[in-house]
C-alpha cells in the first residue's frame, strides 16, 4: 500500500509521527466525510471518546440516550442524505443495544457503521467485565463485521467498512474494536477502499437482458410498473420519471419507495401491500406484465404468492442476484444499478399512452376514495381520525417536509396520505418494523436536512420505546416536530384482535402519562389537540415554528386501516373494509 | 419439487467469522448440512468449501444467493452427484483379535480396497475412501463383527465442468 502519508515522509525525513488507535478511527471517520455521528460512550471505548473531546471542532459527536437511538439517528440521517451513517457504543449491553438498530438497516438495505468497543484482546474469550461476542451476534444482522485486535488494522478495515456499507445493495457494518487496538500507538496512514476482489457490489448490465424487457413492455397491453426503494438508493429517480412518461405505464409504490416518485403524478396509481391502495393490489392480478424496480417482493407486498401476478409476465430490475427468483420468478431479470439500467432502457421502450388500462386504476381509487379515503381524511363523524392529521400536515407544510413514521397505523395512514414532491422524504422502518424507530430516526432525518421540515409521526406505544430521546432533542436544539397520534392502544394489534381474534383486547390497551408534561419536563414547546376545530391552526403553529415543537392528537380509539389484504390472502382479496 | 442431493462449492477469502456466516444461511432455512468440509483451493490464499445438502433445487439456489452475497465469498455454486466426483473417507476401529479369528473380515478388507492403516495389540484401523454407498457398503459388512469406532469425513468433491475462479480474480484487478 503506497499512501500518502510514506511519499510526504520520503521528502521529509523521519517525520514518522506514531498515533494512537483511537486517534486514528477519528482521522479515518473524517477521511469518509462521517463528521457527525451518534452514540454513548462506556469502559471498553473510551479512548476513542477522549480523542472526540478532543476534535469536537471537527466531528460532531451526538449522545443519545440509548445506545438504539443512536442506532436510528444514524439510520435517519443516512436515508435522508444517502450517506453512511455513523453510531458509536462501548462493548457489552453498549453493542447489544445497537441489534435492533443493525436487524433494521440490515432488512431495509440503510448504509450504517456502528463502531463498538471490546475488551482488550487478551482478555478475550475470558468471560470479561462487558465482554461480548457482539461479531457472533452481529452476524446475522450486518452486511459485513470485523473484530479488530491490533492498531496496524485500523486504517484499512475502517476503509473496507465505510466501502462495503455504502457499495451496492447498501447495508449495517459493525466494527469491533479491542481495547488495546485503540490504545496502541502505530504509523497512521489512509487510503480509501475501492474494491474488494470478493465482492462485486453493482453487476454490470446485460444488453439483452435490457432487450429482452424491453421487447416485453413494448408489446404488453396492460403492463404495470412496481417501484421500491431500489430507486432511491439507485438515484434513478428522474429515469423512472422519464420511462413512466414516455411509456404511459401506470406505476406504484412499495411502502420503501415512496418519494421515489412525485405522489401526485398522474402515472403515479398509489401503494402496494397489506395497507396500499385498492387499485395497485388488485390489478397485481390483472396486469399482463409486472415491471418490478429496486423491490423484492416481501410478503407484506405479494400476499399470498401462489396467487400473486401469475397472469402476468415478470420483469425485474435489481442489484442483489440473491433477489432474483426468491420469491417471485422472473420471465427476464435485469441485473444492476437501477440508474444504469433504466438509462439503458430508456430508449428501446415505445412512447404509449395506455388509456384504458390507466381508466381501470382510476375506476378502483373512485372506489377506494368513496368507501375509504373520504372518511379518512375529510371525516363527518366527531372524533378525529389519523388520517386527517396527515392532510393537515400536508396543507401547512406544502407536502415539503420529511416524514418519519414510526410503526403501526399511524404509520399505515401516514404513508397512505403523506404527499410528496422530493425524494428521500419518507423514512420508516418497513422491513423489520421497528416500533420505537421514528423519534431517533428524526433528529438524525433533521441533522442531514437541516433545510427542510421534518416531522414525526408516532403511535402512544411506539413513541414510549424511544422517548428518552426528546432528551437528545433538547440537550442538541434540534427542531423536529413531533406529533403523537393517540389512540390509547397498540391500535394495529388492536385491529388485528378485532378483526382475526374476535376482539379479545390482550394487552393492547394502554393507560399512557400526560405526554405534553412530560414533553415540557424537556422544555420542548408542546400541546394536545382533541378538537377539530384546533387542529388546523395547531399545526400550522407547529409548522412555523423554529424550534422543536410536540403535539399530541386524541384520535379515535378503534378507527381501523383500509384496505387491507388480510395476511396469507391474496392481494385480489384485500378488503375495503 | 423433490429433494435430491446437492454439492455446494464455495470459493472465499480466508476469514474466521465466515464460516458463522454461512452455517447461519442453513440454519435460518432448517436445512441440515449433511457434509462440510473447508480446505484450500487450487488457488493460493483462497479457500474452498464444500458443503452437502438434500433439498430442493430452488432451495439450494436460493442458499446459493445468500452465500455468494457474504463479503468473503468469492463465487458458490452447486452441482447435483452427476455433475461431480466426489469422495468421503471413513475410519474402523476394529478390535484386533478378529482380524486373526474371522476369515471373512479378511474377505470384506479385500473386497472394498480398504487400507489398513494399523495395527495395534487391541485393534487395528481400517481407511476406506470412496462413494457414501461403499462406505455404507463397507460399515454394514463389518457391523456385525462389531466396530469399536467409527467416523466418516466430509465430502470432497471436483466438478465436471470448469469453475473459472482464477479468470473472475483477474477480472477484478483488470477492472482496477
Ligand atoms: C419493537 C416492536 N414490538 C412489537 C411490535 C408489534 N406491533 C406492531 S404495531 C404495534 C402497535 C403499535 O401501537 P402504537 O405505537 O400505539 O401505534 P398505532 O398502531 O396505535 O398507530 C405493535 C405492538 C413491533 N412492531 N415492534
Amino acid at each position: 500500500m503506497e499512501t500518502v502519508k510514506e511519499k510526504k515522509t520520503e521528502t521529509a525525513k523521519k517525520a514518522i509521527i506514531k498515533i494512537s488507535g483511537a486517534e486514528a478511527i477519528i482521522h479515518c471517520l473524517l477521511a469518509e466525510g462521517a463528521d457527525l455521528i451518534y452514540g454513548y460512550p462506556g469502559g471498553a471505548i473510551m479512548p476513542v471518546y477522549d480523542e472526540l473531546y478532543k476534535f469536537q471542532d471537527r466531528l460532531t459527536h451526538i449522545l443519545t440516550r440509548h445506545e438504539q437511538g443512536a442506532t436510528h439517528a444514524a439510520q435517519g440521517f443516512a436515508r435522508v442524505t444517502g450517506k453512511v451513517g455513523v453510531a458509536m457504543a462501548t462493548s457489552g449491553p453498549g453493542a447489544t443495544n445497537l441489534v435492533t438498530g443493525l436487524a433494521d438497516a440490515q432488512i431495509d438495505s440503510t448504509p450504517m457503521v456502528c463502531i463498538t468497543g471490546q475488551v482488550a484482546r487478551h482478555l478475550l474469550g475470558s468471560d470479561a467485565f462487558q465482554e461480548t461476542d457482539i461479531i457472533g451476534i452481529s452476524t446475522p444482522v450486518t452486511k459485513w463485521n470485523y473484530q479488530i485486535t491490533r492498531a496496524s488494522e485500523i486504517p484499512e478495515i475502517m476503509a473496507k467498512a465505510f466501502y462495503i456499507a455504502r457499495s451496492g445493495r447498501p447495508g449495517p457494518v459493525l466494527v469491533d474494536i479491542t481495547k488495546n487496538a485503540q490504545i496502541d500507538e502505530f504509523e497512521f496512514s489512509y487510503e480509501k477502499c475501492t474494491g474488494v476482489r470478493s465482492y462485486n457490489p453493482v453487476p454490470k448490465p446485460d444488453l439483452k437482458a435490457i432487450e429482452a424487457a424491453a421487447a416485453l413492455i413494448n408489446t404488453a397491453k396492460k403492463p404495470y410498473i412496481v417501484f421500491g426503494q431500489g430507486v432511491i438508493l439507485g438515484e434513478a429517480e428522474a429515469q423512472l420519471k422519464a420511462l413512466v412518461e414516455k411509456t404511459g405505464i401506470p406505476a406504484a409504490w412499495t411502502i420503501l419507495g415512496l418519494s421515489a416518485m412525485d405522489t401526485d403524478h398522474p402515472l403515479n396509481v398509489g401503494m402496494v401491500g397489506m395497507h396500499g391502495n385498492y387499485g395497485p393490489n388488485v390489478l397485481t392480478n390483472e396486469c399482463d406484465l409486472l415491471i418490478a424496480i429496486g423491490m423484492r417482493f416481501d410478503d407484506r407486498v405479494t400476499g399470498s404468492l401462489d396467487t400473486y401476478a401469475k397472469q402476468a409476465k415478470v420483469i425485474h430490475f435489481e442489484i442483489d442476484p440473491a433477489e432474483i427468483n426468491k420469491n417471485v420468478e422472473a420471465d427476464v431479470a435485469v441485473l444492476g444499478n437501477s440508474r444504469e439500467t433504466l438509462e439503458l432502457l430508456l430508449p428501446l421502450v415505445n412512447e404509449n399512452k395506455h388509456e384504458a388500462w390507466h381508466n381501470e386504476f382510476k375506476k378502483k381509487y373512485q372506489e377506494e376514495f368513496d368507501v375509504v379515503i373520504k372518511n379518512d381524511i375529510h371525516p363527518t363523524k366527531e372524533g378525529l381520525t389519523m388520517g386527517e392529521v396527515i392532510e393537515e400536515i400536508n396543507i401547512a407544510s406544502g407536502q415539503k417536509a420529511i416524514i418519519v413514521s414510526d410503526v403501526g397505523q399511524h404509520q399505515m395512514i401516514a404513508c397512505r396520505y403523506a404527499k410528496f414532491k422530493q425524494s428521500k422524504s419518507n423514512v420508516t422502518s418497513g422491513g423489520l418494523g421497528t416500533m420505537g424507530f421514528a423519534l431517533p430516526a428524526a433528529i438524525g432525518a433533521k441533522m442531514g436536512a437541516m433545510d427542510r421540515e421534518v416531522v414525526a409521526i408516532i403511535g402512544d406505544g411506539g413513541y414510549q420505546m424511544t422517548i428518552q430521546e426528546l432528551g437528545t432533542i433538547f440537550q442538541n436544539k434540534t427542531p423536529v416536530k413531533i406529533v403523537v397520534l393517540n389512540n390509547e392502544h397498540l391500535g394495529m394489534v388492536r385491529q388485528w384482535q378485532e378483526l382475526f381474534f374476535d376482539r379479545r383486547y390482550a394487552s393492547t390497551v394502554m393507560t399512557n402519562p400526560d405526554f405534553v408534561k412530560i414533553a415540557e419536563g424537556y422544555h420542548i414547546k408542546a400541546k394536545k389537540v382533541s378538537q377539530r376545530s384546533e387542529l388546523k391552526a395547531t399545526i400550522a403553529e407547529m409548522i412555523a415554528s423554529k424550534d422543536a415543537y410536540f403535539l399530541e392528537v386524541s384520535v379515535e380509539q378503534e378507527d381501523n386501516v383500509f384496505p387491507m389484504v388480510p395476511s396469507g390472502a391474496s392481494v385480489s382479496d384485500i378488503r375495503l373494509k | 419439487m423433490k429433494k435430491q442431493w446437492f454439492t455446494i462449492s464455495v470459493y472465499s477469502e480466508n476469514n474466521v467469522g465466515l464460516l458463522n456466516r454461512i452455517s447461519g444461511i442453513f440454519l435460518k432455512r432448517h436445512i441440515n448440512i449433511e457434509s462440510l468440509n473447508v480446505s484450500k483451493s487450487e488457488i493460493e490464499g483462497v479457500s474452498k468449501f464444500t458443503i452437502v445438502v438434500n433439498t430442493t433445487e430452488k432451495w439450494t439456489r436460493n442458499i446459493v444467493g445468500q452465500i455468494e452475497k457474504q463479503i468473503e465469498v468469492i463465487k458458490a455454486y452447486y452441482h447435483t452427484d452427476d455433475e461431480t466426483i466426489y469422495q468421503e473417507s471413513a475410519l474402523f476401529k476394529i478390535s484386533s483379535d478378529l482380524l486373526f479369528d474371522e476369515r471373512q473380515i479378511q474377505n470384506i478388507i479385500k473386497d472394498s480396497a480398504a487400507q489398513i492403516v494399523t495395527v495395534a495389540r487391541d485393534f487395528f484401523v481400517l481407511a476406506k475412501s470412496g462413494r457414501r454407498n461403499e462406505i455404507d457398503e463397507m460399515h454394514d459388512q463389518l457391523k456385525p463383527f462389531g466396530i469399536m469406532q467409527f467416523v466418516r469425513s466430509g465430502r470432497i468433491a471436483v466438478t465436471k465442468s470448469e469453475m473459472r475462479i482464477s479468470a473472475l480474480l483477474n477480472e477484478f484487478y483488470q477492472d482496477k
